[in-house]
């Protein structure tokens, strides 16, 4: 009987570090044995169209694309609600990243709300690919080691568009701006290339955000005489300045120029009142068959086409998911190693590279809104003008002042 | 050409004239909250809600029925209203005798859950509402073009004003109701029948929201947020113009929409922030607002 008991006890013993061995080798490559992607976006709010549910969709959907599983390891993908407040958005990163153990944080729309959750990934060691916000500062100073910013950015957005409609002609500028860091910074972006194009900008009014009516600030473009009125806003702003232009003639003589709209404000304003707008995406769903393969599975999910931000998310969670395969681990250093050095080809981005900054280059679209005879079947939008390949679209590297970029 | 501040007069006029367009909601908007706070003493915080209803009522109307704007501006706001008269029968019938708290809660409650379903069902992009055929296009006055569909909101919204104005403070119907405010009992020991007056009361104000919203339609997009996002601003109006007072929140609705239209040309950063200076100011000289009684 003690033999027996002697004998088991050894064998538990030596058995013993042999578990705890495997255990940790085990979690040597997957910590906690899952790997949880969290979608942190507005769910609720006045962006929530251009990511909200959609984006938990596009993640979901990369996962299942991907096999559901990494390095044997379950992928799991959770979403949360930031309401576009940074603070909450920050303290959700955080909670995510410590308690529920998150590797990846992704969409993160709104550039506060993007900045915030930046400075929680860097202190947490963690990933936070950043496919919806617009700020440049994300990779200039705010960069970290832990983020990377995926889908487009205010400098993308003023090159494309400013730049394409300076040289058809628009030479002189009137800006429409949210009154906010976001509209002050695609204004000013959008000025420079403006006025590195021989354009030159005649004035601007700024509007407060969720602004009520928008007649007043474009009778005052009006009476600017510019030729080109450009709206340094998003969302409602946007859509609601676009009505009561059209409403009060001001497109008959002069032009408007959307700075950020995405395929969902186009949608809901109508080809009648959008027609002839251009505007720079980083993504549209009927550019080629594999994007137009990807937004039928979208809209079959989603009920309408993916926006530039849900391809982002599809195409990031992807990429992580390739790079944590590549890597052998979930471990955050070596996946962003990973991330940096791989080349990222998918239905979003051909290509693709992540820089040092953490900026993904990729080609940018030029489209123009199509006219309502044009529009063949639904969601049929856009007309392609230029591709704005990927070493033009984006700031140039030595221009960033991105503490990780060696000079 | 003489420029008054840098602007020239016809910016200036034309500036004035479209915040009298936007002054004419206000107006419609805070003085459905009066009639209800005067008469019923409920501070309706479901009135952008409303509001927003009936915008999406002119675009249901439109979508799924093939009604036309002109029906819709007649029908929206009856259904509107009888929305809220379920809603007064149903809920806030039991809140009179309590203090107003309850009745803000109940109904801010209601906001959210309404807007909640809407944006459930229809996102927050919103929906486009075109101009009614009759009044698309613009007339040259002079110092500016004014959009017709403008000018219709502005004659509309100060019909239905005065209609209202007139209604309450000049016919029996009106004396009835104001006789209900002051002393409910005694009314209704002359045989009124006050819970019925009441609740029709409730039911206009509520009917005047859709209305507004049904006018709103083709001026911005349908979404659900529009309420809540203009609601604070009127209930402003409603303060600065002093509770519960008709000609009070016509007069300052109006009012108010100019003086938010003159900071947009000399400072359009403060637009959305000068209501509420006013309202500060107001409150520490005339605590009881512009029109309204100290009781």
């Amino acid at each position: 009987m003690f033999k027996r008991r002697l004998f088991s006890t050894l064998i538990s013993g030596a058995l013993l570090p042999m578990f705890v061995g495997a255990a940790s080798a085990q979690q040597g490559k997957v910590s906690d044995g899952v790997v949880k992607i969290g979608v942190l976006t507005d769910m609720s709010g006045l962006y929530s169209d251009l990511g909200g549910k959609g984006s938990a969709i596009a993640a979901q959907m990369a996962v299942d694309d991907f096999g559901g599983k990494v390095l044997g390891a379950p992928i799991q993908v959770i979403s949360a609600d930031h309401q576009n407040k940074a603070d909450l958005g920050a303290s959700k990163a955080r909670e995510w990243y410590e308690a529920e153990k998150v590797d990846m944080i992704t969409d993160l729309l709104n550039s506060g709300v993007g900045i915030a959750a930046a400075k929680v990934a860097e202190q947490q060691k963690k990933i936070a690919i950043n496919v919806g916000a617009a700020s440049t500062r994300l990779t200039n100073e705010d960069c970290t080691p832990y983020t990377v910013h995926y889908a487009y950015d205010t400098y993308a957005l003023a090159n494309g568009t400013g730049k394409a409609i300076v040289k058809q002609g628009g030479d002189s500028w009137f800006f429409l701006t949210a009154d906010y860091a976001f509209g002050h910074s695609l204004e000013k972006d959008t000025a420079d290339v403006v006025k590195a194009n021989g354009g030159k900008v005649l004035g601007q009014v700024r509007h407060p955000l969720n602004a009520s009516d928008f007649s007043s600030f474009l009778l005052q473009a009006q009476s600017s005489k510019a030729k080109i009125v450009g709206l340094a806003n998003a969302g409602g702003d946007t859509i609601n300045s676009i009505k009561a232009a059209n409403e009060f003639g001001l497109t008959k003589n002069q032009s408007l120029a959307g700075l950020l709209v995405f395929i969902t404000d186009v949608h809901s304003l109508g080809l009648q009142t959008a027609q002839g707008m251009l505007l720079t995406e980083g993504f549209y769903w009927d550019l080629n068959d594999e994007t137009r393969k990807f937004g039928k599975r979208f809209f079959d999910k989603a009920k309408k086409m993916p926006s530039m931000i849900h391809a982002g998310v599809y195409s990031a969670t992807l990429s992580y998911l390739k790079a944590v395969q590549a890597a052998g681990t979930d471990d955050a250093d070596a996946v962003m190693a990973k991330l940096k050095s791989t080349p990222i080809n998918d239905v979003f981005a051909k290509n693709g590279k992540i820089r040092v900054d953490g900026r993904m280059v990729h080609d940018m679209y030029l489209l123009q809104v199509k006219k309502p005879s044009e529009s063949k079947y639904p969601w049929d939008y856009y007309t392609l003008k230029a591709t704005i390949p990927a070493d033009e679209a984006f700031q140039p590297l030595e221009k960033s002042t991105c503490r990780l970029v060696k000079k | 050409m003489t420029e008054i501040f840098g602007i020239s007069p016809q910016a200036l006029l034309s500036q004035l004239l479209i915040g009298l367009v936007n002054g004419s909601f206000y107006a419609m908007l805070s003085l459905g909250l009066a009639v209800i706070f005067g008469l019923l003493n409920i501070i309706n915080f479901a009135h952008g809600a409303l509001y927003m209803m009936g915008a999406f009522g002119a675009w249901m109307g439109f979508t799924y029925l093939g009604l036309s704007y002109w029906l819709c501006l007649l029908l929206v706001p009856l259904a509107v209203g009888a929305f809220g008269i379920v809603i007064e029968r149903t809920m806030l019938q039991w809140l009179y005798k309590l203090d107003h708290l309850y009745g803000l809660l109940l109904t801010f409650g209601l906001a959210l859950i309404i807007e909640g379903l809407y944006r459930q069902a229809y996102g927050v992009s919103g929906q486009p509402y075109s101009t009614p055929e009759l009044l698309r296009g613009a007339t040259d006055i002079g110092f500016m073009m004014l959009p017709n569909y403008r000018a219709w909101v502005v004659v509309a919204s100060v019909a239905v004003c005065a209609l209202t104005w007139y209604v309450i403070e000049r016919t029996k119907l009106g004396a009835y109701l104001r006789a209900a405010t002051e002393n409910p009992k005694l009314v209704q020991a002359f045989g009124v029948n006050v819970p019925f007056m009441v609740t029709l009361t409730y039911g206009f104000g509520v009917a005047l929201a859709g209305f507004a919203g049904v006018l709103a339609s083709p001026i911005i997009q349908i979404n659900p947020l529009m309420g809540s996002n203009l609601i604070i601003i009127v209930f402003a109006v409603v303060v600065i113009g002093g509770m519960g007072s008709i000609m009070g929140a016509i007069v300052t609705g109006l009012a108010l929409g100019v003086v938010e239209g003159l900071t947009r040309v000399f400072y359009p950063e403060l637009s959305s922030t000068v209501v509420f200076i006013i309202m500060a100011i107001v409150l520490l000289v005339r605590p009881a607002g512009l029109f309204g009684r100290e009781k």
